[in-house]
């Protein structure tokens, strides 16, 4: 009776069951979330647009193969979880629209080659790899990533798919127009309405100017569970307040508005993408909201009283440095462990 | 905790899973069947933890249904019983299918009548039995903790001297998928089952208890609330449909909202925690002391076509329980206990069942997932009933950096299996875990050692 007949029994440790959610569903999710935003780019600045969002994805697919074979690790299945298009289309989303190719073309591989590999690769690396790039690219080319930007006025808003990559002989943009976003400080009086604001026909970076269109994304991701709601809203809510509450040196009838700061920048596109990245931010619940908050409050005062007039970037980029320690001091509460000394803990 | 839904209030945890499906649905509606006798049982020594028992038996002796065979060693130790009439052929040391390790086993050929041995199936009065009398009869019975745990009952039920224990609390969850063998213990034996309750609460001496029902089975909850009318002292509550509700911390928590560590055990809250599948062995042991020789188990899982839900005689080949439920040919994997907790087994020819089976899960096209880098999602950490984070120790697990692992109280995880359940990068983290686990074990067995040497 005890002789071996079946011997292809698969054996390994419990659980025998597991959840359908994986890295790969995760990340294409989130490639799914972020093409609302995309279209109404496209939309708004023109398909060129287009090319800017394919050429950094294809740059960060590229990289991406490249250095996981001179790591010597698997290429195909890397590839396939596609953490290097989110990257990519992350980047293209915080450049300007008119920007020329090679721009996202360094950008995407700085952001996979040295963000991200450089740190040890998917789920190790310490900033998030578009923000970290695209501060790079800030120091690399200052005058492209602030100045040469375009506004709608000029190139007819709301026109369906109009080229406003017009370049004269140089690559040089013709008459680009110093103003990024209607955040920055030479913006002046004018102030874009809400509805412009809403559906994102207002100038800015190709991803970030749509609060719809993101906020659709930022919906979905809510739903199915890839991202947590109380990051984006206590981000968001952070900046409400401190706009509020801090004296700003500006004077422009903008600089006090609350909702004019979370709809006209980056706000909407770091608090619902870039604050809720799952590798650089902190893993429990009260460090999220910690790290929220520290980027809402950074994101104003870097608006507020620093010679930049986006914060976003650089918020979260500091946040990300200081989510080791975030995490070292909220650490879950071991199952009845005592809260302090003396005192029982009787309610979860 | 607790929270109402469809106008009736469920109790419950923080943390925990629910897949979306459970698999019970498969035996659901299969009531207990008699399992064919064996021809042969495999009976070992070590059923329960503690020390294995001492075979009292030799090859060539004749034995009858329920006569002790094995021996109690110490005090965490358990008796063991023949559970079918027969031939001992051969005691000798066969692999066990909980851990794989060899342990002696007495191995009986079935040559005579289904009889029982003198003395056991007699008919005793409970009503004016005394908790000594009880516990006798629980420890003489071989009864160990049929929820899977396998502690010795009564140990469990001879709390010491300076803990007061309150409350009996009745775990009748049955968090483990696919399983449904206490469902239809409670539907069948509900009286018996009751009456398997007082009694422990008798040994204890504590006057309430209180039995925790997935609402799943709200016809089991209606059964127990109906019986229970007049008895104020034993409660009945509907709990969340969660695993690992019928843990002991989880249903504590959910019952009672008392709060202890993951290494402490009940009686440090003045509870103690026994199954329905215990509660009815105890209610046989004492009323007719018939020894614990047999047990409900669920066969269930896709590589069986007619999944079942079997009264098995312990030492019963799987074989012969897979055979009855029609396997089918190309498995792949078959679990001893639930998907969430189960044991893998590498030899079917090997495995048979013992105290603590309460089901053989049979799968086809067993999945074996790709490990990747933590992404440090959290969901690990939101899922883990016990507080821990389960990202961080699979990774110090990983690099093998046990200090560290310590002190993040690795060795108060439970290995219930939530945090790998629900990881996105399919990272083995109960595997890393228990891995360390032994090598911690190992290291400070090694270091006992070299101090005693010096």
């Amino acid at each position: 009776m005890l002789n071996q007949t079946n011997n292809n029994l698969i054996v390994s440790a419990s659980p025998h069951i597991r959840d359908m959610e994986s890295i790969p569903k995760i990340m294409w999710g989130v490639v799914l979330s972020l093409i609302p935003a995309g279209i109404a780019g496209v939309f708004v600045f023109g398909y060129y647009c287009f090319y800017v969002v394919f050429l950094s994805c294809i740059t960060a697919v590229v990289t991406e193969i490249f250095i996981l074979s001179l790591r010597k690790l698997p290429v195909l299945n890397t590839i396939k979880d596609g953490s290097a298009v989110v990257t990519g289309i992350l980047l293209a989303y915080t450049l300007p629209p008119g920007v020329p190719w090679y721009v996202p073309v360094v950008g995407s591989f700085f952001a996979i080659a040295i963000v991200k590999h450089a740190f040890g690769g998917l789920g190790n690396n310490i900033w998030n790899p578009a923000l970290a790039s695209r501060a790079f690219l800030q120091v690399a080319y200052p005058v492209i990533i602030n100045s040469d930007w375009r506004t709608l006025e000029q190139h007819g808003a709301g026109k369906l798919f109009h080229n406003i990559a017009k370049v004269d002989a140089d690559g040089k943009l013709v008459d680009a127009i110093t103003r990024a976003t209607p955040l920055a400080k030479e913006a002046g009086a004018d102030m874009y309405n809400f509805a412009q604001l809403f559906v994102g026909n207002i100038p800015g970076c190709i991803g970030e100017t749509s609060a719809i269109a993101l906020l659709l994304g930022g919906a979905y991701l809510i739903y199915k569970r890839y991202i947590k709601w109380y990051v984006p809203a206590c981000y968001i809510a952070t900046v409400f307040i401190m706009v509020l509450i801090l004296p700003s040196k500006a004077e422009t009838a903008w600089a006090k508005n609350p909702f004019y700061h979370i709809f006209a920048g980056g706000l909407l596109l770091g608090a619902f993408f870039m604050a809720t990245d799952m590798v650089t931010t902190p893993l429990t619940k009260k460090g999220l909201i910690i790290f929220a908050a520290g980027a809402g409050m950074l994101t104003v005062l870097i608006r507020f009283y620093s010679g930049y007039p986006e914060g976003v970037c650089y918020a979260i980029l500091l946040m990300n440095t200081a989510t080791p320690l975030i995490d070292r001091f909220t650490k879950p509460r071991l199952y009845g462990a005592k809260l302090r000394k003396g005192t029982e803990c009787k309610k979860g | 905790m607790s929270f109402v839904k469809s106008g009736l209030k469920y109790r419950t945890f923080a943390g925990g899973i629910h897949p979306l499906d459970d698999g019970k649905a498969l035996t659901r509606n299969k009531r207990e069947i008699t399992a064919p006798l064996p021809k042969t049982v495999y009976l070992f020594m070590s059923q329960h933890i503690g020390a294995p028992a001492k075979p009292l038996v030799k090859k060539g002796d004749i034995v009858r249904k329920g006569q002790l065979i094995g021996e109690l060693q110490g005090f965490i130790s358990a008796n063991v019983h023949a559970s079918i009439s027969g031939k001992v052929v051969d005691v000798t040391p066969l692999p066990l299918p909980t851990t794989g390790v060899k342990s002696p086993a007495v191995i009986i050929e079935r040559t005579e009548e289904d009889l029982w041995v003198d003395g056991a199936n007699v008919i005793s009065d409970i009503d004016s039995i005394s908790p000594g009398e009880i516990r006798k009869c629980i420890q003489s019975a071989g009864i160990v903790g049929l929820g899977g745990a396998t502690f010795p009952t009564h140990v469990k039920l001879s709390p010491p001297k300076d803990k007061i224990i309150d409350t009996v609390v009745m775990n009748g969850a049955e968090c483990e998928p696919y399983l449904t063998c206490d469902y239809h213990l409670m539907l069948d034996k509900p009286q018996e089952i009751i009456l398997g309750l007082k009694l422990a609460m008798k040994c204890i001496g504590c006057k309430k208890a209180h039995i925790g029902i997935e609402s799943n089975k709200e016809d089991v909850y209606r059964l127990f609330k109906n019986i229970l009318a007049d008895e104020s002292d034993i409660k009945v509550d509907l709990m969340e449909v969660k695993y690992p509700q019928g843990a002991e911390h989880q249903l504590i928590k959910a019952l009672l909202d008392r709060e202890f560590k993951p290494t402490q055990l009940p009686l440090e809250v003045g509870a103690v925690v026994i199954n329905v599948g215990t509660a009815f062995a105890i209610y046989e042991a004492v009323k007719f002391r018939r020894p614990l020789i047999q047990r409900l188990v669920t066969v269930t899982g896709d590589g069986v076509e007619n999944p079942q839900n079997f009264m098995v005689r312990l030492g019963t080949p799987v074989k012969q329980l897979l055979e009855e439920a029609k396997i089918s040919t190309n498995i792949s994997k078959v679990i001893f206990g639930g998907p969430m907790m189960g044991i893998a087994q590498s030899n079917l020819d090997t495995a048979v069942t013992v105290k603590g089976t309460g089901g053989i899960l049979v799968l086809k096209g067993a999945k074996q997932w790709e490990s990747h880098a933590c992404i440090r999602c959290g969901r690990c950490i939101d899922s883990c009933p016990y507080g821990l984070n389960p990202s961080e120790l699979s990774i110090t697990c990983e690099a093998k950096e046990f200090a560290l692992a310590l002190e993040n109280n690795v060795m108060e995880c439970k290995e219930c299996g939530c945090c790998t359940y629900v990881c996105p990068a399919k990272r083995p983290i109960v595997h890393l875990i228990k891995f360390a686990k032994a090598e911690i074990a190992k290291q400070t067995a090694q270091r006992t050692v070299q101090s005693q040497q010096k």
